[in-house]
């Protein structure tokens, strides 16, 4: 439609523009509820406060989240994030008890570095499973999933291990320029996926490959090596994750580390506005689904939801997002403008 | 009705005439663009109605119109002389308007039969009957002359077959209005003829066809009305024995004619065929698809292909290209043997291969124009080295002006491109490389006049620069015109190959029909 579009219509249009908007309305709740709600506060050269904490509780999820967002755009989906992220923390808490010194910088530096290598291991036997051996995403996947927990129970014997490292626990604790270092770990690999995507041809690649995998194939495109990078970055996301929820309480509990944590990493995606169906995706609107994510976490206590009520809400705000997303959903609350062609294909089976 | 003199197959002496179908002064507006600008359309039972134009001339809007697809702005729709209006697919058909679109819309991974019925299936004590819907499938599809087995699944069979299945669909709901938006575009000459033997027997039981192709031969073959269209205008309504081809093209097109014209070509290239052949296919072949073949390419030759569906035209091209592993041969490419593992490999050593199935194997709908043109080159500098921007926009200008693909907006999406501009981008891909060897496979497939015209100089102008090109096209017209060599296929395999010094379609015609099997098409 070539009209010039204003500046409103823009806006309205942008594909951002629903993320941000249920951001918006969800922390004008929370205002409205707790005035108090935003205060930041200058503590001991941190700041605290609602809102610091929503960054740093959204770290996991928003590391998980942009690998996801990649594994995503080509189509596929990768369900053993959260187990990934728990054999990523249990490889780092034995290596750290493991070690001579325990509290050592270079124990933490060490143990860190070499869990997330094997993550990327992992998440290349993903890739493997994906791309070599042409395993639909989701069973490909889920074998990690499950068994992914078994392998972290191996490693830490069974046992909740836990670790005695100030540099490891500044992971999730610290602070570096008034900010929770986790966070902007987060940030970090957000700047780092987003100039890995867009200012190579990474991006474009992907997104080829997402939406018409033959067509790529036959242009030249090297689809398997594509999957296969997205997969092992993926894994590389989880491990990180998994080491910032570890740092958290200085433990590991195989069981219940960073569990569900894929299903909360794709509902960030999707409301940020990738779609599931593989194709174009958006980093940013990854970042707000995350942050969405843990605004809503935040907010249940803050408005004195009872915990025991705590998944229905949540379910409830989630559908109340996706129906906002929904160009159809959408038309039928704008109804009584006059009808515009829609540019639909007819099914040739569209039952009566 | 007394404007018009009807023919006797058009509807019979002494009835009344009143259309089934009047649309009048329609019109529809997308945007700032009018699509539909006061058109017009009336259709009788009993008779085949063309609807002709230029792709971008309405022709799909009219019909989207007609069927619900779109909301129609200004105008009114008349069924039976009452006035209508259709909202939604579902209503158009339940007022008897059945349509097969282009491209084939099924649900690949189900059975020809579910396909066939799908949304009124059969039910017995509440159940989905099974056995009466296989059984009732078969019946249609006997009806229309194309025998397979409705319990097989759809993907199994060729889009020939594919789009046979469609039809079946939509007469099976026997219909009132018959709408065929291009249904011959994937169809082999048999194939074409045992549709238009279904579309008879369908238009002496009363039925209104629509018929919309770009073959003129096969409108003056099989209807007996047409409406003209141009830039979504109403031109005329005529009778087809009325008009000749010559004006008929004229009244959709005007100037491009001319293009066509100059581009019948001087002698073929004869010099060509010295030295080392660029390309060298000897006992190239794969189990079940195509016969151990020899194949020679030199500089700045043409050499067309030809030969119907199935005849293992697009299965030579296709391993030429690697796109499908070879199980037997030898490939030589500028005197270096090569077994060709896979596009990668033959794209680095500049061959380039526009598939047949546009839609599923050539563009990528959801990127822009400039990613799309842009896609192969970048595949082969690899993702690390991005293409820098000031060679992107030089580029992408050069070859969205050099081909006149519009809208002339690299960042448009692929999707809103009309077929034969997005058959020119996915040209530019190819032309970007700066391939030695070109294979094309229908390049101009339900693609307009005048883009084809285009499509086909270009092709010339590359040959005379010296690059090789294979060209291949169910139209033996397009394949004659273009090619200094010729090769025709049949049961895939190769049958014969000549010089193109004034070979005639006939002449090809009787080549293909020469040792003809009494079964005839394979899978038909």
């Amino acid at each position: 439609m070539p009209e010039s579009p204003t500046l409103v219509v823009r806006v309205l249009r942008h594909p951002l523009m629903w993320p941000v908007l249920a951001l918006g309305v969800l922390l004008v709740i929370n205002v409205g509820v707790k005035p108090s709600f935003l205060d930041v506060r200058m503590q001991d050269g941190h700041l605290y406060g609602n809102v610091v904490d929503i960054m740093r509780n959204s770290a996991p999820v928003m590391l998980v989240a942009l690998g996801m967002t990649l594994v995503i755009a080509t189509r596929g989906i990768d369900l053993s994030v959260g187990a990934i992220a728990a054999i990523a923390a249990a490889v780092a808490c034995t290596r750290i008890i493991g070690a001579g010194d325990e509290a050592a910088l270079s124990t933490a530096v060490m143990a860190m570095t070499y869990a997330v290598v094997v993550c990327i291991a992992l998440g290349a036997w993903n890739g493997l499973l994906v791309s070599v051996l042409g395993i639909q995403p989701i069973i490909a996947t889920l074998i990690l999933m499950v068994a992914g927990r078994g392998i972290s129970m191996a490693i830490t014997d069974g046992q909740i291990t836990t670790v005695n490292n100030p540099w490891f626990s500044d992971l999730a604790s610290g602070f570096v320029l008034t900010l929770p270092l986790a966070f902007l770990v987060a940030i970090g690999v957000l700047a780092f996926t987003a100039v890995l995507t867009r200012r190579t041809a990474l991006g474009m690649l992907i997104e080829s490959v997402g939406i018409n995998p033959e067509a790529s194939r036959l242009a030249g495109v090297r689809s398997r090596t594509i999957i296969w990078t997205v997969y092992a970055f993926s894994g590389f996301c989880a491990g990180l994750a998994g080491l910032v929820i570890a740092a958290n309480t200085n433990s590991v509990n195989a069981n219940s580390l960073g569990l569900w944590i894929e299903l909360d990493a794709i509902l960030a995606v999707v409301i940020g506005g990738t779609s599931l169906a593989g194709g174009r995706f958006s980093l940013m609107g990854t970042f707000i689904g995350a942050l969405f994510i843990a605004t809503l976490t935040r907010t249940i206590p803050n408005i004195g939801i009872p915990s025991d009520l705590n998944y229905l809400f949540k379910a409830v705000v989630v559908i109340a997002v996706c129906l906002l997303q929904s160009p159809k959903a959408r038309a039928v609350l704008r109804a009584g403008r006059p009808s515009s062609p829609r540019p639909v294909p007819a099914k040739a089976g569209s039952p009566a | 009705m007394t404007q018009m003199t009807e023919p006797d197959v058009v509807t019979a002496p002494g009835t009344d005439p009143q259309p089934v179908i009047e649309m009048r002064d329609i019109s529809i507006t997308f945007g700032a663009v009018r699509a539909l600008d006061e058109v017009s359309l009336r259709l009788f039972p009993g008779e085949v109605h063309a609807l002709m134009g230029e792709n971008g001339a309405g022709k799909s809007t009219l019909i989207k119109a007609l069927t619900g697809v779109y909301t129609i702005d200004e105008g009114t729709v008349l069924v039976e002389g009452e006035s209508h209006e259709f909202h939604s697919p579902a209503a158009s058909q339940a007022a008897g308007i059945s349509t097969v679109y282009q491209e084939v819309n099924l649900v690949p991974n189900l059975t020809v039969a579910e396909n066939m019925l799908l949304g009124r299936e059969p039910r017995r004590f509440g159940a989905i009957s099974v056995r009466e819907m296989n059984r009732r499938a078969r019946r249609t599809l006997l009806h229309l002359g194309v025998d397979i087995d409705p319990r097989s699944v759809l993907d199994e069979h060729p889009i020939a077959v594919q789009q046979l299945v469609a039809i079946a669909r939509a007469v099976d709901v026997e219909a009132k209005v018959l709408i065929l938006d291009e249904p011959t575009s994937s169809l082999d000459a048999d194939e074409v003829e045992k549709l238009f033997t279904v579309m008879r027997r369908l238009r002496d039981e009363g039925v209104a066809i629509v018929f919309v192709s770009h073959f003129l031969d096969q409108i003056y073959e099989i209807a007996d009305r047409m409406t003209i269209l141009r830039n979504g205008r109403l031109v005329e309504e005529r009778m087809v024995a009325e008009t000749t081809q010559l004006e008929l093209v004229r009244l959709m097109i005007g100037r491009e004619l001319e293009t066509l014209e100059r581009l019948d070509r001087e002698a073929p290239n004869t010099e060509a065929e010295s030295g080392t052949p660029v390309l060298k296919a000897v006992g190239l072949g794969r189990k079940n698809t195509l016969e151990a073949t020899d194949l020679e390419l030199f500089e700045g030759e043409v050499v067309g292909i030809a030969g119907l569906l199935g005849s293992g035209r697009t299965e030579l091209a296709r391993l030429l290209f690697g796109a499908d592993h070879a199980d037997t041969g030898e490939l030589t490419v500028r005197s270096e043997k090569r077994r060709l593992r896979s596009p990668r490999h033959a794209i680095d050593r500049r061959i380039a291969f526009s598939s047949e199935d546009r839609k599923a194997e050539g563009v990528v709908q959801d990127l822009t124009v400039a990613d799309n043109m842009l896609l192969a080159l970048q595949a082969s500098r690899g993702w690390l080295r991005p293409i820098p921007q000031a060679t992107r926009t030089k580029l992408v200008t050069e070859y969205i002006k050099a081909l006149d693909i519009r809208p002339a907006d690299p960042t448009a999406l692929m999707r809103n491109l009309s077929g034969g501009n997005q058959q020119k981008v996915l040209l530019a891909r190819w032309l970007i490389t700066q391939p030695d060897i070109l294979i094309l496979d229908e390049p101009t497939r339900g693609i307009d006049i005048g883009a084809k015209a285009q499509i086909q100089a270009k092709v010339a102008e590359l040959a005379a620069q010296g690059m090789s090109v294979v060209f291949i096209s169910a139209e033996l017209e397009e394949v004659l015109r273009l090619s200094d060599r010729l090769v025709v296929m049949r049961d895939r395999r190769k049958i014969d190959e000549r010089r193109n010094d004034d070979v005639s379609v006939r002449d090809v015609l009787e080549i293909i029909a020469g040792e003809a099997h009494p079964e005839g098409d394979p899978h038909a």
